[in-house]
């Protein structure tokens, strides 16, 4: 599994940097981000649907939130 | 048959616009056949949703693109303040591509846009927005992408007369020549009191089903979105740029006349959004949290700025931005104070962090009427 460090980056900068990171991942992978803003619990879900990666997980840790997204592409 | 003998273009053209055809018919057929594709410009807002929408529904293919500059106002306010925290938060412009059911591509353009601030062509509007700059800069990024990725045309959801400075019937041009996307660029909601563009031209889209939207009236808007069935879409009264805010430009030129040249850094921009800021003396300003939230956001920044805490009573964090010596330590403390539970007390201790080492000093807080206006960024 990929992890992605976005803490302390401000909405949308943790949307930004996991399509980034996507984009160099084949269909199957996995990605582990870790933000601090609580924003990235609505919007990296949202831009999962709309791009149509599959959002495994969801938790918040110590005042961090970890997304684990499985990549799907076309 | 006679159409075999003409060019690919001219044969769709023929074809699609056929008269006779219905536009149901004509729809069906243009995207059965290549399927053109447009890059949306998409902000958030509704004239960006429409103007997609009204493409999708002419059977083009539609993608997004949403810039981001630094000074956007989606997110920040709420991550930031607690008080805000209650209320869900929501990208508008990611909303808006779930609610069309197109993807949405945002782009960091963080860097690149400091030229177009610090630097603008045709200058600034009311504020230290650079509109016209910034929506040339934008439609000429866009372009970019578009050829990068293989798309046919470009859509925004301007209107003719919606905004005074980026948004007029003379402007319209500027853009698309400045930009270089020249008759690329298609506005779905004013095209009809515009020259016809590449796509209208080609026929890859029906001139007849765009929209001849003008002036600052949002009527024609709310009728469409109600067509559409869009009823929860957002409609931030000062723009979505925190240029367009009359208290944020005064803090971006005081930054920059403190430090006697136009330029900033990504930090230098978040903190003009959080806390009273305060420039007692002109080497040194003070960013103090007004709330919980903000004293959580600039903890972050305790290791690049000099601190003020209050240690006697609860206080703000304070962040101390520029160089200061002994009295302007005491003339800050003073302030700071002035912001805590200590506010009446005789005596009030803070301590003063830089580099890490701490020493703490005592200090009377300033009375209301002490903390001068002139001091207030």
């Amino acid at each position: 599994m990929i992890e992605l460090d976005a803490r302390r980056l401000m909405c949308p900068m943790p949307v930004i940097k996991t399509q980034n990171i996507i984009k160099t991942m084949s269909s199957g992978e996995q990605l582990r981000v870790v933000c601090t803003d609580p924003g990235v619990m609505q919007d990296i879900p949202a831009w999962c649907r709309i791009n149509g990666h599959i959002l495994l997980k969801t938790e918040e840790v110590a005042g961090e939130f970890i997304l684990i997204i499985e990549v799907v592409q076309e | 048959m006679k159409i075999l003998n003409l060019a690919k273009t001219q044969y769709k053209s023929i074809e699609y616009n056929s008269p006779l055809l219905s536009h149901s018919t004509q729809r069906e057929n243009r995207t059965m056949a290549t399927q053109k594709k447009a890059v949306a410009l998409i902000s958030g807002g509704l004239d960006s949703l429409l103007a997609a929408k009204v493409m999708l529904e002419q059977g083009v293919h539609v993608e997004g693109i949403n810039f981001y500059t630094g000074f956007c106002v989606e997110g920040h306010t709420h991550a930031i303040r607690k008080k805000d925290k209650a209320k869900p938060k929501r990208n508008n412009a990611l909303w808006s591509a779930e609610m069309l059911g197109i993807k949405l591509h945002i782009i960091d353009i963080i860097e690149e846009y400091k030229d177009v601030l610090i630097n603008p062509k045709h200058g600034y509007g009311a504020n230290m927005n650079p509109c016209l700059d910034c929506k040339i800069f934008m439609v000429g990024k866009a372009k970019e992408w578009a050829i990068e990725n293989g798309f046919d045309f470009i859509i925004t959801g301007e209107v003719i007369g919606q905004r005074p400075m980026s948004q007029r019937k003379e402007t319209m041009p500027v853009i698309s020549a400045e930009s270089g996307a020249d008759d690329l660029l298609l506005r779905p909601l004013c095209a009809k009191n515009l020259p016809e563009t590449l796509p209208e031209r080609e026929g890859w889209v029906n001139r007849e089903e765009l929209h001849d939207f003008s002036g600052r009236t949002r009527k024609p808007q709310m009728a469409l979105a109600e067509k559409f069935g869009f009823d929860d879409y957002a409609q931030p009264a000062g723009g979505c740029c925190f240029l367009t805010d009359k208290a944020y430009s005064v803090k971006l030129t005081d930054l920059w006349a403190s430090r006697g040249k136009r330029d900033y850094e990504i930090d230098d921009i978040m903190l003009l959004k959080v806390g009273r800021h305060f420039r007692p003396k002109p080497n040194f300003k003070l960013i103090v949290a007004r709330e919980e939230g903000e004293n959580n956001f600039l903890q972050g920044y305790k290791k690049q700025f000099i601190t003020l805490r209050t240690m006697s009573h609860k206080g703000p964090l304070t962040l101390l931005d520029g160089t200061a010596d002994k009295d302007d330590f005491k003339l800050a403390a003073r302030i700071v104070a002035r912001f805590s539970q200590g506010r009446d007390a005789e005596v009030v201790d803070v301590e003063v962090t830089e580099n890490g080492v701490s020493h703490t000093i005592s200090v009377k807080p300033f009375a209301a009427d002490e903390i001068q206006e002139a001091w207030r960024v």
